[in-house]
């Protein structure tokens, strides 16, 4: 126990490196593009004369060299001011935390489908791995992992949006919704959710059915599998209780390992389906050369990954036992 | 009645290169509180006929095809799977070649042995766990207490197979079946487990089927021996019967080796024997030795010799030993 605590103050330490050298890379990479942010926010407001321009530019500090204005952000954003979004002109913090919650719901919702049933059907294939189950499960997951994201959302868009039209296509809410009790609001933002979760899901749910597939047929062959039946213990607790621990420990890796891609996923449905989080946000802020608002939800993301990361490896330790001496 | 009959256990194997008859009619028995090694070079069948026993040859690539395993008056392989989960762990328990791979690394010593005293005798957790650091203590490994809730990693290999006994005696099982129980361990350590299974088997009355390559364990801990070859029985009888006067060829190449190197390890064959063991996928009409054999006569090359009986409690298949 205290040397979980250890290792996981100790990777805290770590990531608050890690987030720092995102955002140093990602706080260059915007200034390298091309594109005059002046001009962008002289534009919002009709156009400016150069001495406008550079009152903006004294404003904003665009007219520092570039490693003061990085220091300045950095100085402000420790105290968790991200600056002011040029399109929205508001807080980006604020901007931020109002689409965290959207993205980290869908995202989780997702991941979770995917893990759970993805593992699932993995388990059944593993059992009579020459059945004609087996086989489906096998050619349902080479489709869905051959599926582009945004293209299995514009097919559910069309299916459900023309074809047969029982779930909202777009958008978190409905404005017919607002002003329910809590209960039809959580309904409400659930069946929105079914959608993009859904798209979000089949990608990844193929690849875990694989996945676990693969890793149960191995531990399955195991000695200690062996030992479990000579023990006379049921085919269920064999499978649930001796197999399916030891053969999770891939299954979180590849987890782990793919939040990041998962999160580049979201934004692409996220704006196929007008989910209202950081995705949609961030293309705006592109869209828009919103640099500040951008800069801030490339660092959260990096935050999320990180996150993920870390929960990554306290698994491995509940997994496997061997792991926690280190 | 003896404790364990096998009667003409067949099981084949669908390979790549077509169905192996890794058993052929092979017969054995037990008696209570007895000890039968059953020894033979490695792929003769050795494991095959202790899993097909508790029925647990995977199933695809095996098959059990013909044969009865009775057990205590029952037939092993008519009980339900259910019945028959009742006879694993509990009346025959197991324990393997590979000590340091037949452990779960994912749970405690103390939880895997419990399991089987849960699962068979019902008691608590608590009791199971007091039980399991009971059994720790029986096979002398120090602490229990603590190391009762300690994980496999933690034990050497040796250490380890003594988890295995201890788990395999957890439930007082009327038969233990050791298959190659020191193969994998230091020289010293093997010793010391085959004092510990004979110790035990002294205190608990438990019969023993003791699988193994190492002829002098054989000499010392057994009562009678099942020599095997290429899937047959080609000879069984009391140990100082076969030790003094070994009928069958192979058996006496088998013994001839034993004095300088007690022990062959796995995949290695027996030097004083020249050739190798014939594929099972075909199987000529012939006695299957008859290629190694100095004694070869053409019929042996025609036709499988029978299981004779020489003397009574005594069998050998082999032409040199039929009237
Ligand atoms: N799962 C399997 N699939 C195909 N053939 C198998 C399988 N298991 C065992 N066999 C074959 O059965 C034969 C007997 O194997 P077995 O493991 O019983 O030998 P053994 O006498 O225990 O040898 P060892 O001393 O090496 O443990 C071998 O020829 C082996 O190739
Ligand atoms: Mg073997």
């Amino acid at each position: 126990m205290q040397r979980t605590l250890v290792t996981v103050l100790r990777r805290l330490a770590l990531a608050v490196g890690l987030v720092l050298a995102v955002l140093a890379v990602n706080f260059t990479l915007i200034h390298a593009a091309p594109g005059d942010p002046a001009l962008v926010i002289a534009g919002e407001m009709g156009g400016a004369d150069e001495a406008t321009m550079a009152t903006i530019r004294k404003t904003y500090g665009l007219d520092r060299p570039l490693h003061e204005q990085f220091f300045t952000y950095l100085g402000k954003s420790v105290r968790g001011d991200l600056g002011t979004s040029y399109t929205y002109n508001r807080p980006v913090i604020d901007l931020i935390l109002g689409r965290l919650g959207p993205t980290v719901l869908l995202v989780l919702t997702a991941l979770l489908c995917a893990i759970v049933i993805g593992t699932g059907l993995g388990v059944l294939a593993s059992r009579r791995p020459d059945s004609f189950g087996s086989g489906v499960v096998t050619v349902f997951s080479l489709v869905g992992y051959a599926m582009p994201v945004f293209w299995t959302g514009i097919l559910l868009v069309i299916l459900f949006g023309k074809v047969w039209p029982v779930m909202p296509i777009a958008g978190m809410r409905d404005v017919r919704a607002f002003g329910a009790g809590p209960w039809q609001a959580a309904l409400d933002v659930a069946h929105h959710l079914v959608l993009p979760a859904a798209t979000l899901a089949i990608v990844y749910l193929a690849q875990y059915s694989r996945l676990s597939r693969a890793s149960m047929l191995e531990v399955l062959g195991s000695d200690y599998i062996r030992t479990a039946r000579a023990k006379g213990l049921s085919d269920a607790v064999v499978t649930f209780k001796h197999a399916l621990r030891n053969a999770l420990m891939p299954i979180v890796t590849i987890a782990g390992l793919q939040f990041g891609n998962l999160i580049s996923g979201a934004v692409l449905v996220e704006t196929v389906f007008s989910w209202p989080g950081l995705g949609t946000l961030a293309l705006d802020a592109i869209l828009g050369r919103d640099y500040p608002t951008l800069l801030g939800v490339l660092t959260f993301s990096a935050i999320l990954v990180i996150v993920a990361n870390l929960i990554t490896d306290l698994s491995y330790r509940w997994i496997d036992p061997r792991l926690r001496g280190r | 009645m003896s404790l364990l009959a096998v009667e003409d256990l067949s099981v084949e194997f669908r390979t790549r290169r077509g169905v192996a008859r890794v058993l052929d009619r092979v017969s054995l028995g037990i008696e209570r509180g007895q000890t039968l090694g059953v020894v033979g070079e490695s792929g003769c069948g050795k494991s095959v006929t202790a899993l097909a026993m508790l029925r647990l040859i995977a199933s695809p690539p095996g098959r059990i095809t013909g044969g009865r395993v009775h057990f205590d008056g029952r037939d092993l392989l008519a009980l339900s799977e259910d019945e028959m989960r009742q006879v694993r762990g509990n009346r025959v328990s197991m324990i393997f070649q590979e000590p340091m791979t037949s452990l779960n690394p994912a749970y405690t010593v103390g939880d895997q042995i419990a399991e089987s005293v849960r699962l068979h005798q019902g008691l608590t957790r608590r009791e199971a766990i007091e039980r399991a650091a009971q059994m720790l203590d029986a096979v002398s490994i120090p602490d229990p207490a603590r190391r009762v809730h300690e994980y496999p990693h933690q034990f050497s290999g040796g250490m380890r197979q003594r988890v295995m006994i201890a788990m395999a005696l957890a439930c007082q099982p009327d038969l233990l079946v050791a298959d190659e129980p020191t193969t994998a361990l230091d020289v010293t350590v093997q010793a010391q487990i085959f004092d510990l299974i004979s110790e035990l088997r002294e205190k608990t009355g438990t019969a023993v089927m003791l699988i193994t390559h190492d002829m002098g364990a054989v000499a010392e801990m057994t009562d009678r021996v099942a020599v095997m070859y290429a899937g047959h029985v080609v000879e069984s009888a009391a140990v100082a019967d076969v030790l003094r006067e070994p009928l069958h060829p192979y058996t006496r190449g088998l013994i001839a080796c034993a004095p300088g190197a007690r022990t062959v390890a796995p995949g290695q064959l027996l030097d004083e024997i020249p050739g190798t063991v014939p594929s099972l996928v075909e199987r000529g009409a012939g006695c299957l030795f008859a290629e190694r054999c100095a004694h070869v006569q053409p019929r042996c090359r025609a036709e499988l010799p029978p299981h004779s009986e020489p003397a009574p409690g005594r069998t050998v298949m082999c032409w040199l030993h039929t009237q």
